[in-house]
């Protein structure tokens, strides 16, 4: 077990590995989606309450719990880093902030344009549901402009790994925030005591969309911590060899 | 047909979630490509660049 994982850590194996790996998450990623997308939009009955308003759910729903994932890989990526020190975290922690971002920032809008019609509102300051996950979007933000701000990748890793463990204490904060105060945004329907508080021609293709994405998510990580590490590792034999390798098609 | 795009006169919402959604899954997958095809014509460079100088 630890010798492969060991293994899985050298960049060069997990380089040629993870081309391998990209299309089994993408194919099936994608299938999820299309038929999420249409079974969520077409053939799931309407909300007694919301009517077709609800289906802002099928993609709401998975952007805000891949903006919570994605952050809680980037702290424990970087946690492990900055105590094992083992090279391919951090770059997985560097890769995960940006596609991180674009989820937190797809959760907000689309949230905001649910709000809308339900709430009466795009946006209500002081709602801590929404407040934390937009201080989510500025630790993700923070986090690029300091890695950016920090020519040395070591240092910038270190340095980065803080504010990303810092930071984490925002991910309990944004999952609880609808029980521990009031909130407009609604409960949990999914994760509940009693069970999901929907009928399955509505869950269904919501669990389809929030695996879709995942996969598509994981897919477009791999792809990060591809460049990512090729970029690290720009000096070594292998890097040049691959490089060399791919001739003329880049 | 029209009746189902309409969405009980939500369409508008739910098509732009949506369409927001396509554009930011297309962003993330064009960026991961540009920025491999950076990464790999930087290197590139560099190993053309050493060749000449030795």
């Amino acid at each position: 077990m630890w010798k492969f994982l060991h293994k899985l850590a050298s960049p060069p194996h997990f380089y040629d590995l993870s081309a391998k790996i990209i299309p089994w998450f993408v194919v099936p990623g994608t299938i999820l989606i299309i038929y999420g997308t249409i079974a969520g939009l077409f053939y799931a009955p309407p909300d007694y309450q919301q009517g077709d308003a609800f289906r802002i759910i099928y993609v709401h729903v998975p952007a805000a719990y891949l903006s919570m994932l994605a952050y809680t890989l980037m702290a424990v990526s970087a946690g492990i880093g900055l105590i094992w020190r083992i090279k391919l975290s951090h770059a997985v922690a560097a890769a995960a902030a940006p596609l991180g971002a674009w989820f937190t920032f797809l959760a907000l809008i689309t949230g905001s344009i649910w709000g809308r019609p339900m709430w009466g509102t795009w946006w209500e300051w002081g709602d801590p549901r929404l407040t934390s996950e937009l201080i989510m979007l500025f630790l993700y933000f923070g986090y690029m402009a300091l890695r950016a701000a920090i020519d040395d990748t070591t240092k910038a890793d270190k340095a980065s790994a803080v504010l990303a463990l810092v930071g984490a204490v925002n991910i309990p904060i944004i999952h609880f925030s609808v029980e521990w105060w009031s909130s407009l945004h609604q409960g949990a329907t999914i994760v509940r005591a009693d069970g999901p508080a929907m009928p399955t021609e509505m869950l269904f293709p919501l669990l389809a969309m929030i695996l879709g994405f995942s996969l598509v998510f994981g897919a477009l990580l791999l792809g990060r911590v591809r460049s990512e590490v090729l970029f690290r590792e720009r000096r070594s034999r292998w890097v040049k060899n691959v490089v060399l390798a791919s001739g003329e098609q880049g | 047909m029209m009746e189902a795009l309409a969405m009980g006169g939500y369409g508008g919402y739910v098509w732009s979630s949506f369409g927001l959604t396509l554009i930011v899954v297309i962003i993330c997958v064009v960026q991961v490509k540009r920025r491999h095809q950076q990464v790999f014509s930087d290197i590139k460079t560099r190993l053309r660049a050493m060749e000449t100088d030795q």
